[in-house]
Formats: structure tokens, C-alpha cells, sequence
């Protein structure tokens, strides 16, 4: 947030509105408005600027990009693009003129609608052959490079489960069953990611039709659905910190296999125990990619950092910033994660081609027969 | 002139219609068959109809709930009342993520109608209405009770003495008076809830969506940007015609009332049913307005020690790379620098509309007192999306510059700068202007020691105004690329957004803080206007 930005440009009103909002701010409370991140730096080709666009989740510890700066020589600039989704979609309105070199945080499930959409030109990072052998995608073009993954899991209250003397489910099949009855929360899979998630993980198990099956019987079953993770995990869910002052009394909710670490670790005072637990057999596998975008002012840039995010530094320093598992062999994982949350053992998984192909039709489907 | 139409070309109009024309137009050809195709689905329909039907029903039960309240502010004066004021408008100014947090601990599982009576209205239509009412109870206790205060209460006492019954007394002389004012308020309310977007999107739960709501799935998770273009369209037909319907009630309210001073007419409440009215008006706005903000306290303090707020200030799980405190700092940088802008570009509208032309260039500039309220009724999505295809080319490649952020919020500052100043403005009499300028003043002389002594305060009002509605401004600012300097309302969406305790605490606490600086601001504005005695100005 430097005065550069408003120097350089060149119309008229934007002078004047500038000038007036310095002169009303003074000065001294512009400049001082974040000096760190932005427009500092020119951006023409060979510049020494690279810059990353990603969705609102990206997180890292500030040391880590400093020592790549100082490696690299390049300054690195981080622009957030709402969530997930919204960053896909913003970044392939701009393809033609894009607003970085690098985008990170497309999704399998929206993967072929960025490649469909030539949002990125091949490059295939240095260390990519580090990369576990089952992230990897689109080898012959190499236009993308898993950075993490996660999993979308059920998560269970421990105590409600404990108090009510009830055996914890432990697969898809399970939640249909009489005894789970009422007990879960999910989320709409036309507007949240694990709602789509948890969608395509019934599509993975029971295949093109019969999920269609087992979401009626899901839905007979008492399965609540609200419209975002944060209702859900926070409002609905009774295990989570938020769900237990909202009054949840659902003890089954769709969220991610790192939610639990993460009720230990901001948590004060920490308890030694996670107060939730993931349902194993109810996972379906998320992976993160990042591209250089196409048209990018600053590949060799990009190059660079598209390196850096393979590189063991970065993908040990994700896990507790984004919550999200490495996808490198040999990155350690952090002990909480091994603790309180460790990775699935046999998520679902769907080829993002198929994916592509009945997204759109399955989520129409599924808000005809849930939601209405 | 030239500069607040300026503005808004470039930084409304034009995105707005580029955006639509990418929707629109599949290699280079304009496709209007997809209006036809659009509307004519039934889910679409049935978007249209719920949209249109659920405004009608918050602005009734806004103007049920909110117009004793207008009178009780108007005519009574009790101890407490100018806080009071001032806390019945914080809603008007908060995010609704946060809001919607607010009243599912008022209306969902655990709270208090669900305690009391074992009621849960969340995920039910009614959750809406009332959020609404919360929302929009400001606009008509400010827009109807300005009014209300300033019409001599000797008027509707002549007419008892000339033996009309109170009713008959209060139908025939204050309500007609009164009515524009009713109807100005109730169309702004109408817009409002018309193009509502969190509230429905977090307590209507996923079964209710409106046109707003729509467009925003199909823009931003859809990405089916022709049917987010024909939504756009049709809601810009809708909100044209209601801010036309709305410049001819506001016209009309203009003439022709005799006036009086408002700290004139108040007075203590006398007799039982006037005590009565207070009470139920008072209980009325602690259950929906007070009660909902204080679960926000409540649970932000809900660790020993004040822990959340303590949290807030420490660097920890870097979700963002500073304290979460920061985020304070930069809302009101944010804030400031929207509001010199809006205050700029509000001020030269309304001193552009004081001129009274008659004849088509007049008319013009009329219409433009109405256009200036179209972002209003303007999805965010489609702004923050036309944004990023309209301004990407020098000079005006401001996609990921700062200024971005507080463009956006002036662009809904400036109505509200507007709405204030230009009943002030058109109150100076123009003939002090000629005289300066006869007496040899240059046209900057005339403005600095003519206008500018007589419109100061009102100045100061609409400053406060935009700066609180920039500071709980969500929807555009998070549709904005930037480098990480999240305003206040994006960090408490993306503490949220996040599982753990501390998240969900500092969450509140930062809401608190959120609701205590609007709040802050509000009662120095209410300061300034019980200050102001016989100046006049507008509400919205």
C-alpha cells in the first residue's frame, strides 16, 4: 500500500480522488499503511517482482518466503482472491491480461475447468519427481503441480458418542443406518467445497447412479443441510468449540480430517486429547495445484516459485498454516497433525476428468433431490 | 458535475457493463436469447417470485415494528434516548457475516425463543423478516422520525380543538404529512431486503435464495456468467424503477411542509399509555435489535482474562501475517480514505443538484440524484468481477492496487453523503451567493465563506455516515484482490472460517470491536445533530 500506485496513474479523477484521500488521511497514515507486500517493484518482463495469486485460506510463515527472497533474489507479492472457487473462476475472466505469474489453491474438483480454460502454460517444476506418484496429473502437458492435499472427512463429537454408549460410524454405509439417525450436518455442494467434496465422495463409492440412492436414504435419515462450513462446523456441529456455545446437537458434521488437530491447537489451555475425531471410511481426497498462469509477465519468475512450493521448506511449513498435508516423500508432518488428525488411510478419490465431466450435472441432481 | 458522473462511469457503470457483456456475448455476437431462456426456468421463477415476496413482507413488518418507534424518538425525550439512537443504527452498518452469527444465537437451537418457549425459527422464512427488521429499523426510525420531529405538534392540536377525535386528528393532519416520508422509507427498506444477500444466505439456510443470492452462485460458484448477466439485468431493471418510484416520493416530501425546530417538539412521555408506548417501543428494540449484539459481547468474552482479545493481539497460526488487531488499523485507514472520497464526490453531486434548472438539463441532473443509489441495489460479485475486467489496462489498472478497496466502499458512501447535503445545500439562500459574488468574491470565496460555514455540520454528519458504512462495508471489499491487508469484516469471515476455538473467539471479539467503533462514531454523529438545532438535514 504505497503512494506508487496512486503516483502512477495517469487520469484525471483518479488524480483528484487520490489526492483528496491523502489529504484527508495525511500523508504519514498512507505510506505507513502497510509498507510490506504491495506494489512495490516494477513489473515488466525480467522484473524482480514475482507475484502469486491465490484464494483466502493461503497462509505461511514469513520467514519461509523471506529466505526464498533472499535465495532467489525475486520479491514475492501475494494477492488473496476470495475463496477457493471465486479465485478459480477471477483468475480465467483474466487469463488474457492475469493479475500474477503464479497461480496456487485450483482444486481437483475445479482442475479441468481451469484447464479447459488454458489458464496455465506448461512447466514442470524442478523436484516434481519428489512428488508422491498419486498426486500427479496432466503428465504429459505438466501444466499443473499438486502443491498439498487434505481430506474431507465426517467428523464425530467424542463425548456425545461416548456418553450415548453409540459406536462411532466408520463408513458411507453406516450413516444411513437407523442409528445415525438426525446425528449429521453437511454442507450445499453448489456453494461450499466439502458440501462438493462429501458429494463426490458418495459419487466415488457408489458410482454414476447409485449415489442418487444413497443420498435418498441419506435424506430419510434425517441428514441436515446447511449452506456453508462455517454454519455447519461452528452453529450445527456439537464436537467443535464454536458448535458447543451455539448449542449444536448435531455430532456428525462433513469438514476436513485437519479439523481436529486444529480444536487442539487453538485451543487455551491445549487438552491432551482432540475433542473430535475423524470417521475413517467417509474421506474423499482433496488435492491443491499451482500453474504458472499463462501470459504470465514474469515466468521465469514463477518458475522460481512454483519450484519453492514443491521445495521441502514450504511444504513442511504448510501444515500447520493451511491445515493441509504435504505432497512431497519425506516431508515431515508436524507432530499434532500425526496426533490428533493423522491423513486418511483409504480416501475416496475421482479422476478430475470425471469429475469435470458430472460435476455440474450431479450437483443439479443432488440440489433436486436434497434440497427440495 | 463532470466529476462525480466521471466516477461513477468509471467506476460503476463501466465494470457493471462489462461484466454483463461478457455474459452476454458469445463470439462477438449478442446473445438476447438468453434473457428468454433464462427467465423461463421454473427455479429461476421461483427465485423471482420468493425475491419479491419476502421484501414485501420485511418492508410490512419493518414499518410495523419501526414506525412507533419513530414516533416515540420524534415526540418523546427521555434520558438515554440520543444512545439509544445511535445504537438502533449500528445494525444498519454491520456485516451481515456478522449479524447472521448474531441471530442464529437469538433465533436457532439454544437461544432464547427456543428456551423460553422451545421456538427455533432458523432455516424458516421468519429468520429473515426478522433480520431484516433489525437491519432496516434505522432507516425508518431515521427517515420517518426526522420528519415526524420537525412537524409543529400545534398543527394536529388545532384540529382537537376544532373537535377532531386524536385518530381522526392524526389521519387527517399528521399522516399526510407524513406519508411521503413513510413511503421514501419504506421503498429504501424495500431496495434493501429486494437485493439482500447474507442475511438470506446464512439464516435462510440453502432452501431460500434471492436474485442477489442467485447471481452470486452463478457468477462466483457456477461460473455460468450468462445467466448471472440476464439475473443482473433484471435486477437493475427492478431496482431502477424502485429508486424512480423513490425520487418522485422524496421530490414531493421536499415542498411544501412547514417545519419547526425538532428539540422543540419532544417532550416527556405523560399518562399511562404514553409510558406504555415507550415501554413496548424500548422492549421492542432491546429483544431485536440489542439482544441479538450482545450475545456478539457475550461470547467474545467468554475466556478467562479477556483471552480472546488478548489473542488477538499475538501473531499466532499466521492466518493472516499480522495480529488479527492490525485488521482494526486498516479498516479505519480503509474507512478514512473512503470517506474523503465519498464525501468529495457526494459533496459535488449534491452541490451540483442544489442548482433548481428547470428543462431538460435539470431534469437530467435529477435523474442522476437517483442513479447516484444504484450501487446500492447493485450486486457486490458483479462490481467486484467488472472490476477485474474493466480496470486492467493502463492508466486504470487498479485491479490489486489498494485504492481499489476504498473505491468500492465510497461507491455505497456516496448516496448516504448525498442523501445528507442536499437538503442543506438547497436551504442556503442563493441570493447570499450573488450578493458575495457581486460584492467581488471569486466562485472558491463564495463557496468557502458562504456555503462552507452553513453546510459544515452537515459535512461532519455525512462524514460519519459513509466513514460507518464504509468501516462494515463486506460484500465488495472481499470481491477485491489484495495484497493481505484484510479489513475488519474480512478477518472476522475468515476467522470463521476456521475450526478451533481461539478462531472462533477472536471472531467475536474482533465483531465486538467492529460494533463498538460504528457504534462510537454513530453517537458523535448523534452529537452533532442534536447540536445542529436549526440547521436542517436529510436522512436517507
Amino acid at each position: 500500500m504505497s503512494t506508487r500506485s496512486a503516483k502512477s496513474a495517469k487520469s484525471n479523477i483518479f488524480r483528484i480522488t487520490a489526492v483528496v484521500a491523502a489529504g484527508g488521511l495525511g500523508l504519514a497514515a498512507l505510506s505507513a499503511c502497510g509498507s510490506s507486500d504491495s506494489g512495490s517493484g516494477d513489473e515488466g518482463s525480467g522484473s524482480k517482482t514475482v507475484t502469486l495469486v491465490s484464494h483466502d485460506s493461503f497462509a505461511y510463515t514469513k520467514d519461509v518466503l523471506k529466505a526464498f527472497e533472499k535465495e532467489s533474489g525475486y520479491k514475492v507479492r501475494v494477492l488473496k482472491d476470495g475463496d477457493a472457487g471465486q479465485a478459480v473462476n477471477k483468475a480465467i475472466l483474466t487469463k488474457g491480461n492475469p493479475q500474477g505469474d503464479v497461480f496456487f489453491g485450483v482444486d481437483n474438483t475445479l482442475l479441468s475447468r481451469a484447464l479447459d480454460n488454458g489458464l496455465f502454460q506448461s512447466y514442470e517444476a524442478e523436484g516434481a519427481d519428489g512428488i508422491q506418484a498419486r498426486y500427479r496429473v496432466d503428465q504429459d502437458k505438466h501444466r499443473v503441480t499438486p502443491i498439498d492435499s487434505g481430506d474431507i472427512c465426517v467428523n464425530y463429537d467424542k463425548a456425545w458418542f461416548s456418553e450415548h454408549k453409540l459406536a462411532v460410524p466408520t463408513s458411507f454405509d453406516d450413516l444411513v443406518k437407523p442409528a445415525y439417525k438426525d446425528l449429521l450436518v453437511t454442507e450445499n455442494a453448489s456453494t461450499s467445497s466439502p458440501g462438493l467434496g462429501f458429494l463426490l465422495g458418495t459419487a466415488a463409492e457408489y458410482g454414476d447412479k447409485g449415489w442418487e440412492g444413497y443420498w435418498k436414504k441419506l435424506k430419510a435419515n434425517g441428514v441436515k443441510v446447511v449452506d456453508g462450513w462455517e454454519q455447519a462446523y461452528n452453529e450445527e456441529f456439537s464436537g467443535s468449540a464454536g458448535g458447543k456455545k451455539a448449542k449444536g446437537d448435531r455430532p456428525l458434521v462433513v469438514s476436513y480430517a485437519s479439523s481436529p488437530p486444529a480444536e487442539v491447537i487453538y485451543a487455551d489451555p491445549k487438552p491432551k486429547t482432540a475433542p473430535t475425531g475423524v470417521a475413517e471410511g467417509t474421506c474423499f481426497r482433496q488435492v491443491e495445484y499451482a500453474g504458472l498462469l499463462s501470459n504470465a509477465k514474469n515466468s521465469k519468475g514463477g518458475k522460481a516459485l512454483i519450484d519453492f512450493l514443491v521445495g521441502k521448506q514450504f511444504q513442511e511449513d504448510m501444515p500447520l498454516n493451511m491445515f493441509v498435508y504435504p505432497v512431497i516423500e519425506g516431508a515431515k508432518v508436524p507432530d499434532a497433525f500425526t496426533q490428533y488428525g493423522p491423513a486418511a488411510a483409504n480416501p475416496e478419490t475421482l479422476d478430475p476428468a470425471r469429475i469435470a465431466d458430472n460435476r455440474d450435472e450431479w450437483v443439479k441432481t443432488w440440489t433436486s433431490l436434497v434440497l427440495k | 458535475m463532470a466529476v462525480p458522473v466521471a466516477f461513477f462511469g468509471v467506476f460503476f457503470a463501466y465494470p457493471v457493463a462489462a461484466i454483463t457483456a461478457r455474459g452476454l456475448k458469445a463470439d462477438g455476437v449478442w446473445r438476447f436469447g438468453r434473457i428468454a431462456d433464462v427467465l423461463g426456468q421454473s427455479d429461476i421463477r421461483h427465485v423471482l417470485w420468493f425475491t419479491t415476496w419476502q421484501a414485501l413482507a420485511s418492508t410490512a413488518l419493518t414499518l410495523l415494528v419501526a414506525l412507533p418507534g419513530a414516533y416515540v424518538f420524534a415526540r418523546f425525550e427521555f434520558r438515554g434516548k440520543q444512545i439509544l439512537r445511535a445504537v438502533v443504527t449500528v445494525p444498519f452498518v454491520l456485516p451481515t457475516v456478522v449479524v447472521g452469527t448474531a441471530f442464529l444465537a437469538l433465533l436457532g437451537r439454544g437461544g432464547l425463543l427456543d428456551e423460553l418457549w422451545g421456538v427455533r425459527l432458523d432455516t424458516t422464512v421468519w429468520a429473515i423478516l426478522l433480520a431484516h427488521v433489525f437491519f432496516n429499523y434505522a432507516v425508518v426510525v431515521r427517515t420517518v422520525g426526522g420528519l415526524w420531529s420537525q412537524l409543529d405538534p400545534r398543527q394536529e392540536e388545532a384540529a382537537r380543538v376544532l373537535g377532531a377525535s386524536p385518530f381522526a386528528a392524526w389521519r387527517r393532519v399528521t399522516l399526510p404529512a407524513l406519508g411521503p416520508a413513510v413511503a421514501a422509507a419504506a421503498l429504501m427498506v424495500f431496495l434493501f431486503t429486494f437485493t439482500s444477500f447474507g442475511v438470506v444466505q446464512i439464516l435462510g439456510g440453502p432452501t431460500f435464495s434471492t436474485l442477489e443470492v442467485e447471481i452470486y452462485r452463478q457468477t462466483s460458484e457456477i461460473f455460468d456468467l450468462s445467466t448471472a448477466a440476464v439475473l443482473t439485468l433484471v435486477q437493475f431493471a427492478a431496482v431502477g424503477a424502485i429508486l424512480a418510484v423513490h425520487a418522485r416520493t422524496v421530490r414531493r416530501r421536499e415542498t411544501a411542509l412547514r417545519l419547526v425546530d425538532a428539540g422543540a417538539t419532544a417532550r416527556r412521555p405523560r399518562g399511562a399509555g404514553q409510558w406504555a408506548l415507550l415501554a413496548g417501543v424500548l422492549g421492542s428494540i432491546a429483544v431485536l435489535l440489542v439482544l441479538p449484539l450482545a450475545v456478539l459481547v457475550e461470547r467474545s468474552l467468554d475466556a478467562p482474562g479477556f483471552g480472546y482479545y488478548k489473542a488477538l493481539t499475538r501473531n499466532e497460526g499466521s492466518l493472516f501475517l499480522v495480529p488479527p488487531i492490525d485488521a482494526v488499523g486498516n479498516s479505519l485507514r480503509y474507512a478514512f480514505a473512503a470517506t474523503a472520497i465519498a464525501l468529495l464526490i457526494g459533496g459535488l453531486a449534491a452541490a451540483a443538484l442544489t442548482r433548481r434548472d428547470t428543462g431538460r438539463l435539470g431534469r437530467l441532473v435529477r435523474g442522476f440524484d437517483a442513479l447516484l443509489m444504484l450501487p446500492l441495489g447493485v450486486s457486490a460479485v458483479t462490481v467486484g468481477f467488472g472490476f477485474l475486467i474493466a480496470l486492467d489496462e493502463p492508466p486504470l489498472d487498479l485491479r490489486s492496487s489498494w485504492i481499489l478497496v476504498p473505491l468500492a466502499q465510497a461507491l455505497v458512501g456516496v448516496p448516504f453523503v448525498v442523501r445528507t447535503m442536499l437538503p442543506v445545500l438547497r436551504a442556503v439562500d442563493g441570493r447570499l451567493r450573488e450578493a458575495a459574488a457581486v460584492l467581488g468574491a471569486s466562485p472558491w470565496r463564495v463557496w468557502r465563506e458562504v456555503d462552507l460555514p452553513m453546510v459544515r455540520r452537515a459535512l461532519l454528519i455525512a462524514a460519519g455516515f459513509a466513514f460507518a458504512v464504509s468501516l462494515g462495508e463486506f460484500g465488495a471489499t472481499v470481491f477485491i484482490a489484495r495484497p493481505d491487508n484484510p479489513t475488519l469484516p474480512v478477518a472476522v469471515a475468515r476467522l470463521l472460517g476456521r475450526a478451533g476455538d481461539l478462531n472462533y473467539g477472536q471472531a467475536m471479539a474482533l465483531s465486538t470491536i467492529l460494533m463498538l467503533v460504528c457504534a462510537v462514531a454513530l453517537l458523535v454523529l448523534e452529537r452533532l445533530r442534536t447540536d445542529l438545532r436549526s440547521d436542517r438535514t436529510g436522512e436517507f
